[in-house]
């Protein structure tokens, strides 16, 4: 059995739900640090930033749980839904600790949205992500039917590639790790238009 | 000299410093790195044995001067001094450090001069910042003559009674209270007197948010934040904003700017 068989054998006894209390439990602690002064002297920004990483690489592996399954076997399709809510918890802890903690009031919050454009691409992406947490349930795929759905969380591309531009956005100077996450979404995304093709070929070579 | 301090021993005493702790591990030095606790992290590495600094340009008295032979004979003061970044977070610090105008009066500033240059030591060995090029190292600074020799701006060798630590920018530093903070250059190994207005880093990487001026303004936003807030370290996850005072609280500094527009000259 490859290491791939049995990394995915594995997977399956792990439960789903092991995402959202290792997302939560995650969400607290980072929150705890910064409370009690353990995330260095500046705990609001510092606080912002861990948030907002870590939603953007949930985002990204989320992205990833269809070419990892195409390309390498790896099966996390599962625990996909899970990733996908857990990113937009952790998206809306960012923009909680931003709009009350940081920016603090709504007329201070709503100026910076409108003006600032890495504020408004941010933004924007978190409103997508909205839809796509609502959705993420059974009853959902039912009600919209299966393309309906899948066309929406297409809205998932956007989502990646707003996010990135809103880090990138926002650095001084130039500074490396948006450009990976950059880089990275981009190969996700190209990935994903050269699928079909990819199956199709595939197919045609076992036929 | 001792008069500087307009404004007053009152309004000093006012501040209330922030920790030796945060001062130290709370900076930004892009040649240790982008991350606020790199350079705290990565600035051991950095050699301030044998520090001299080349004194050139238009002045009577050019030369490499060992830093003690710069500083010798003038008299060190404890200036605690607000601190506003760029980024919009701010500290009080309580400086050591000699008036620049008394070092620019030892070295003889020629009538022509108009600016001051300055520029921080590369070392790429021991700088990983540097070998990363987030900015176009060495990083340089300037000041017209007028703010170099106003009584505000000193020249730091120590806080809380301490040599600089090497993330704040030992073992010589420039501070200018009432300029965003990337204008207090640190670690400097060169000061050059000239009569145009010098290139400095972030303006040269950035001219539409930043410029030769820069000095503290919560009207003129920069074009990516406002300035109109910041927030005070120290205070924790809760503390919230203050208001962004005028030139940083240091309104004495404004006949300087007379009859500039200063949402044009940021």
């Amino acid at each position: 059995m490859s290491i791939v068989d049995r990394l995915n054998q594995s997977l399956r006894k792990i439960p789903t739900w092991t995402i959202y209390i290792v997302g939560t439990a995650w969400v607290v602690w980072l929150f705890y640090l910064a409370a009690t002064n353990r995330m260095g002297p500046e705990p609001i920004n510092a606080l912002e930033r861990e948030y907002g990483e870590l939603g953007l690489k949930l985002i990204v592996l989320g992205l990833m749980v269809t070419p990892l399954r195409k390309f390498t076997g790896l099966n996390l399709m599962k625990f996909r839904r899970a990733i996908g809510v857990t990113a937009f918890f952790v998206v809306l802890a960012h923009f909680l600790v931003w709009a009350l903690l940081d920016v603090g009031t709504i007329g201070r919050g709503w100026t910076e949205i409108v003006k600032r454009p890495y504020v408004t691409v941010g933004m924007a992406s978190f409103v997508m992500l909205i839809p796509l947490a609502l959705t993420s349930n059974n009853l959902s795929i039912r009600k919209l039917g299966g393309a309906t759905w899948r066309k929406l969380h297409k809205l998932t591309y956007p989502v990646a590639l707003f996010a990135v531009v809103h880090y990138l956005w926002l650095v001084k100077g130039f500074q490396i790790e948006p450009f990976v996450y950059l880089i990275l979404v981009i190969v996700l995304l190209a990935l994903r238009q050269s699928l079909p093709n990819w199956r199709a070929t595939s197919a045609k070579r076992t036929a | 000299g001792a008069i500087g301090l307009a404004g007053g021993a009152q309004a000093q005493d006012a501040l209330e410093p922030n920790t030796l702790e945060e001062i130290r591990s709370y900076n930004n030095y892009y040649e240790f790195g982008t991350g606020k606790e790199d350079p705290a992290q990565n600035a051991h590495n950095l050699d301030t044995s044998d520090w001299s600094v080349k004194v050139d340009g238009l002045v009577d008295n050019p030369g490499d001067y060992a830093l003690a032979d710069l500083l010798d004979g003038l008299s060190v003061e404890e200036r605690i001094y607000r601190f506003r970044c760029v980024e919009a977070w701010s500290m009080v610090v309580p400086w050591n450090g000699i008036e620049l105008a008394d070092i620019l009066s030892k070295v003889g500033v020629q009538e022509t001069a108009k600016y001051v240059a300055f520029e921080t030591v590369v070392q790429p060995d021991n700088m990983i910042g540097v070998q990363r090029r987030v900015l176009d190292f060495p990083y340089v600074e300037g000041l017209r003559l007028d703010e170099a020799m106003h009584p505000l701006t000193i020249m730091a060798t120590g806080l809380y009674d301490e040599p600089l630590a090497n993330q704040n920018g030992a073992p010589i530093r420039l501070v200018v209270p009432w300029k965003y903070g990337f204008k207090s250059i640190k670690s400097i190994v060169r000061i050059t007197l000239t009569d145009q207005e010098p290139p400095t880093s972030w303006n040269k990487a950035n001219a539409r948010e930043y410029g030769f001026y820069s000095n503290v303004n919560p009207t003129v936003d920069h074009p990516r934040w406002s300035q109109a807030t910041e927030r005070l370290i120290g205070g924790g996850l809760f503390a919230g904003r203050q208001d962004t005072l005028m030139f940083n609280g240091y309104p004495e500094v404004a006949s300087l700017y007379e009859g500039m527009d200063l949402s044009v000259d940021i």
